[in-house]
């Protein structure tokens, strides 16, 4: 496997559909003015 | 034409494919990178029927018995899910951001806020206002932890005595109400000095520093009223405040424009001032630095050219941060976050210097989402459940496109102002999304490769834009 395809993580986001949702993490506003955070710039506070 | 389950990138001649269900993310080879153009997780004859004149028919079949493993692993064509349980009907306040000052003393070319004053009159919030807000957030806030406030303007400084008193206020506040309030001031800089910049730091504040790129592309935009560029006046506070917290807890960021479309340069200008940017598009209707179609090719150009220089500066031990190529990959927030979105009109809301509320600072002064008052509460409950409702799940361009569960559907504030519409999503913005979120995906899995490979581990921290106070751990 390790000649084509090197998988660089695991599945995480559909491991979640039971957990989650505590809203624990920061907002993530993406208009401007406040770095356009999106979510995929953060993580869970549960993983940190 | 790939399958919808997953999303093929090529930064830089780097290839990768995401699966879009899963998150998962795997470096490929030109070969795999072509089988997957055809392959949908199941048509093994139509690939080596496809591709063979182009490659070995036994290679091909080792790597399709390679795609079928990852697919049975959950890796590749994870299936699509419905709305989950865990998001919840009923938000729960998380976030404010305070309009302390509806007054600015830059006269900003781009500026949404019409120069500070939001299309209003020039207005300062009073520490009344600012302090029942922070009830209003506590109350909100219900059994949630943590809670943020941004101090935003106009310039909040501007308004420096009444900033003090909310903070103030805010540290007491939380301490009484068990709650850990993150604080974030966003600030042109030229008003910073010794005093506000002690108190910003004995308060844990956050700063979002506004800074466009090198000195003749911020003068043309961000002029005093007189017309002479703030660069300088910017960059003395910038400089003196980055210093006073060792380099960290803030993010120098700009916005670039159809003036200043080569912007990667730019970008990297500013690592004279910080190592912590972002940088991003100008949004806007009409106005002649708009960001056109034939800017498209030339911008996503430069996103290649700014990843490249990423990945170059990490390898030479010189590394900065550039906030939107920070993408994790591992511990990514959960779908219900990720249906949340940015959370305005349910989780975030605006505050107006009267104590008006709004469902972000963008949509303050657009009358008909004027959702309540400090007085009343959130009244308009039809706009919460809008909002709350309004997601990647919900809105048809989303439900089609690979980065949904990256971007979370955009910004509602543009899709207003482009679209009439917050269901409908500003499209010319999804396209530079989708651009920057590859070049942060691919660079991000080349790193992580590296890591797992033994060498040094090159990957910027994300911390949730989490103050760092010396000895505590990240």
């Amino acid at each position: 496997m390790a000649k084509h395809i090197k998988t660089v993580n695991k599945a995480m986001l559909n491991k979640t559909l039971r957990t989650g949702g505590c809203g624990e993490c920061p907002a993530s506003c993406q208009s401007a003015c406040k770095t356009s955070c999106t979510v995929g710039n953060q993580v869970c506070e549960h993983s940190k | 034409m790939e399958n919808k389950l997953i999303h093929r990138m090529n930064v830089n001649g780097n290839l990768a494919v995401l699966d879009v269900n899963s998150g998962a993310v795997h470096l490929i080879d030109q070969m795999v990178y072509d089988m997957l153009g055809v392959f949908d997780g199941e048509n093994d004859s139509q690939v080596l029927e496809a591709l063979q004149d182009k490659y070995d028919k036994a290679e091909m079949e080792e790597v399709l018995e390679d795609l079928h493993g990852l697919k049975e692993q959950g890796l590749l064509f994870s299936p699509e899910f419905d709305v989950p349980g865990t998001f919840a009907e009923e938000p729960i306040l998380k976030s404010l951001c305070l309009h302390v000052a509806h007054d600015c003393n830059l006269r900003c070319g781009y500026c949404f806020a019409g120069t500070g004053d939001f299309g209003g009159k020039r207005e300062l919030m009073t520490a009344e206002t600012g302090r029942k807000a922070v009830d209003f957030a506590i109350a909100g806030s219900k059994q949630r932890h943590n809670l943020e406030i941004d101090l935003f303007g106009g310039e909040p400084l501007m308004n420096f005595g009444v900033v003090k008193e909310i903070i103030n206020y805010a540290r007491k506040r939380e301490k009484e109400a068990n709650k850990n309030i993150k604080l974030t001031l966003t600030t042109n800089g030229t008003l910073l000095n010794d005093e506000n910049i002690k108190f910003l730091n004995d308060n844990r504040v956050m700063l979002v520093l506004s800074l466009d790129g090198g000195k003749k592309m911020h003068d043309d935009m961000r002029p005093f009223p007189n017309k002479c560029g703030s660069y300088d006046a910017a960059v003395r506070g910038f400089k003196k405040v980055i210093d006073s917290r060792k380099g960290r807890n803030y993010y120098l960021r700009g916005t670039y424009t159809h003036f200043s479309r080569n912007f990667a340069d730019e970008t990297l200008e500013m690592l004279k001032v910080g190592r912590l940017i972002s940088m991003e598009p100008v949004v806007g209707t009409t106005e002649p630095y708009v960001l056109t179609e034939e800017d498209l090719p030339v911008l996503y150009k430069e996103y290649d050219k700014l990843a490249a220089a990423y990945l170059d500066l990490r390898h030479k031990g010189e590394s900065f941060d550039f906030f939107h190529f920070n993408v994790a990959l591992d511990n990514g927030p959960c779908v219900a976050k990720r249906l949340a979105g940015c959370g305005a009109g349910h989780e975030y809301y605006a505050i107006t210097p009267e104590g008006d509320i709004y469902p972000c600072h963008q949509f303050v002064g657009r009358e008909q989402y004027k959702m309540g008052t400090l007085d009343t509460g959130v009244e308009r409950k039809d706009l919460v459940k809008k909002f709350r409702n309004t997601h990647v799940m919900t809105k048809d361009a989303c439900r089609q496109c690979w980065a949904r569960f990256f971007c979370s559907g955009g910004c509602h504030a543009n899709a207003d102002l482009i679209n009439g519409d917050i269901t409908i999503p500003y499209e010319y913005g999804c396209k530079l999304q989708r651009k920057r979120l590859e070049c942060a995906i691919v660079l991000q899995a080349i790193l992580t490769d590296e890591a797992q490979a033994g060498e040094e581990d090159l990957r910027p921290v994300i911390d949730n834009f989490k103050f760092q106070v010396d000895g505590e751990k990240k």
